[in-house]
């Protein structure tokens, strides 16, 4: 026992305090001193060796000592040549692994002529349309030696579809093919909002395409269960953990359901998280995922298979996290929040560029933010020692209250009937956008501080060079679009989506009709425009 | 006569999903006494317009991230003129860059909100800037 209740009521009540609201940027009530009395679980229940069960301090034996974190940014934008000279850039500086982003109308699947596509072609990612795009994108790019990250999710069954048939034009088998896609459609509905269907008919389709993966490509991830996005829509590290989890489950369940082995699909799901500004908050929230999940697929679950029990983790730093004003100091914020991730024991790590708060990246801005990993891997040591803060009393007690809390919230949604039955409610999205407006508030009563925003405000602003867009790129695509169109076979086409409908009505695997109907170049809108002729469109609650 | 509560519409056009802003906005407007009209989101301007005319509200607040308010924007203006709604104040924020909103401006958009706003300033100049329509 140490005396902490004795030290608290003289050695430290002797001292003045500052005025402030010790607590995390999620508000969590931090106390001002933790020791061993704070850690509840015993060394090898609750942390076990690195690789060891339950994975707190890391899903593998030798972690960053075997192999670095895969450093992987981001990108996208403008027609698919401009993304693929991103691309090779990001691999000619060092980055080891492709990360795309789709622009709006390919990620809600829309073709770029839609008129729902207006001002948005190319915009906040790049376009892709048809296969042709797909090939342009991947260009010079050997699919079956690096690993791709597609973040798309509504339309995630058609890109990953173009993914593959662009492998197989290419000579390389399904078998060989390595990389994630997003794919998380219950996060879409709780935090980022790119839908198409209901939730239901939506987590049918992930479910597909986790059993078509298990069996023709088991080298792909075939979901990334999401926080990121939950936090970045205003919850906090409890709740982004909490409703991560939950929606495994759910994904879990869902297979299973499906007549999946557990140990057949487990082992591809992987996660991705946000990382913010507070370094023990983040820390602790890593660490309490990985020993929640394995407990969940172990428990829950009845895994056997250790790899079906390992939580493998992206992470990006915030993007919610960085300021408009003062631009420079995301650059710091960024290094510390990656710190974070990398002490947090993650498999992949993206860190934002400096100005995006203000438009896409520049590559000297992308490059700060690769730098920033290098830089933390080649110079800090942190990479020299597995879980360097796994001991501290206060990382500990941290991760503790995080798993009380975050089984908390998925004990209540296990009383709702699951997170289908939860999201139809509105449940997981009136508890961010509750924590979001909480945020707000005390941003704007200055309990909470943001420097350059609330804090040390300077009346200039130095501008930075950013970005810009060419607006003739959404014209070209809708040209190329067009081409395509006219040129194909359209019977051929017709045929093709004909049978992704019966498909969707008779219950079978959706992703082979869907692949066929790529190679025959239909695009992303017209497969998406079955799925919506056969499931139904979901439209915003609008709940405030 | 006693004051006639303004009633704002607050939008989100274009296809991103990021709501938690307009939300935000839409909540603080509420609990200043304003009633509040929230589209939802993925509007296309027409929606917007419409919504704008038949809930008959004096201010419309856009909510953008995705890159394309210099399209959609002129085009709320535009379709709100066009439907007998010119005396409705529009005003926006987002990810929009000083260019832009000085463009925008002058089109017709009577103030553009980025970044580090606050929610009391915006009260603030929703209570100093829109008048019910008459």
């Amino acid at each position: 026992m140490s005396d902490k209740r004795r030290w608290l009521e003289t050695t430290y009540a002797q001292g003045v305090l500052r005025p402030a609201r010790f607590s995390t940027v999620s508000d969590m009530e931090i106390e001002p001193l933790y020791s061993p009395d704070d850690v509840k679980g015993s060394y090898d229940d609750a942390l076990g060796e690195p690789g060891e069960y339950p994975y707190t301090r890391g899903i593998y034996g030798s972690m960053y000592r075997g192999r670095l974190w895969t450093m992987r940014q981001f990108a996208g934008f403008g027609l698919a040549e401009d993304t693929n000279a991103r691309f090779h850039f990001l691999l000619s500086q060092g980055q080891d692994g492709l990360s795309t982003a789709f622009d709006m109308p390919t990620l809600m699947g829309y073709d770029a002529d839609h008129e729902r596509a207006l001002g948005e072609v190319g915009r906040e990612g790049v376009s892709v349309t048809a296969i042709d795009d797909m090939m342009r994108l991947f260009d010079g790019i050997a699919l079956d030696r690096v690993t791709t990250s597609m973040t798309v999710n509504c339309s995630a069954s058609v890109l990953l579809a173009m993914y593959l048939v662009a492998a197989e034009r290419n000579g390389i088998p399904w078998e060989r093919i390595g990389g994630t896609i997003q794919n998380d459609m219950l996060k879409e509905f709780i935090a980022q909002k790119e839908w198409i269907c209901p939730p239901r008919p939506s987590l049918r389709i992930v479910t597909d395409m986790i059993e078509f993966c298990a069996r023709k490509a088991p080298r792909w991830h075939p979901v990334s269960i999401s926080g990121y996005h939950i936090r970045e829509a205003g919850s906090t590290a409890v709740q982004e953990l909490a409703f991560t989890i939950a929606d495994g489950i759910c994904y879990v369940e869902a297979a299973l359901e499906r007549g999946l082995g557990v140990d057949e699909f487990a082992p591809r799901l992987s996660f991705f998280w946000n990382i913010h500004n507070d370094f023990l908050e983040e820390v602790a929230k890593l660490r309490a995922a990985r020993r929640m999940w394995a407990r969940i697929m172990k428990e829950r679950f009845g895994a056997k298979d250790p790899r079906s029990m390992m939580l493998r983790a992206h992470a990006q730093t915030a993007g919610a996290s960085l300021t408009a004003q003062q631009p420079l100091n995301n650059v710091v914020r960024v290094a510390i929040q990656a710190l974070a991730g990398v002490l947090g024991g993650v498999q992949s790590l993206h860190t934002n560029s400096m100005d995006e708060t203000l438009a896409l990246p520049t590559e000297q801005a992308v490059t700060v933010a690769l730098r920033t990993q290098q830089i933390i891997a080649e110079e800090t040591g942190v990479a020299n020692t597995i879980d360097p803060i796994g001991g501290s009393y206060a990382v500990e007690a941290l991760t503790e209250r995080f798993e009380r809390e975050a089984m908390g919230y998925i004990g209540r949604i296990d009383d709702l009937g699951g997170m289908i039955r939860a999201i139809e409610t509105g449940y997981p999205q009136r508890e961010i956008a509750e924590s979001a407006f909480v945020y707000q508030r005390q941003l704007e009563q200055g309990i909470k501080s943001v420097v350059g925003v609330n804090k040390y405000v300077v009346p200039e602003e130095i501008p930075i060079a950013t970005l810009k867009i060419d607006p003739a790129i959404e014209e070209k695509q809708i040209q190329r679009v067009r081409k395509i169109r006219r040129e194909r076979n359209s019977t051929a086409v017709k045929e093709a989506l004909g049978r992704v409908a019966e498909a969707c009505r008779s219950g079978e695997n959706l992703m082979e009709p869907i692949c066929e109907a790529v190679r025959r170049q239909a695009t992303v809108g017209e497969i998406c425009d079955v799925f919506r002729s056969e499931f139904g469109v979901y439209k915003d609650p609008g709940w405030i | 006569m006693a004051d006639k509560r303004l009633r704002i519409l607050v939008a989100k056009p274009g296809l991103d999903g990021h709501d938690r802003g307009a939300k935000i906005i839409a909540r603080a407007l509420r609990d200043s006494g304003f009633e509040v009209v929230y589209t939802g989101l993925h509007q296309t301007p027409e929606m917007i317009a419409e919504a704008a005319v038949q809930e008959d509200v004096d201010a419309v607040g856009l909510s953008i991230l995705s890159g394309a308010h210099m399209t959609l924007f002129p085009e709320v203006v535009r379709l709100l003129r066009e439907r007998g709604g010119e005396d409705i104040v529009v005003f926006g924020g987002g990810i929009i860059p000083d260019d832009d909103a000085k463009k925008l401006k002058q089109i017709g958009v009577k103030e553009i909100f980025t970044p580090g706003a606050s929610t009391e300033d915006i009260v603030k100049w929703v209570r100093e800037n829109v008048q019910p329509r008459a």
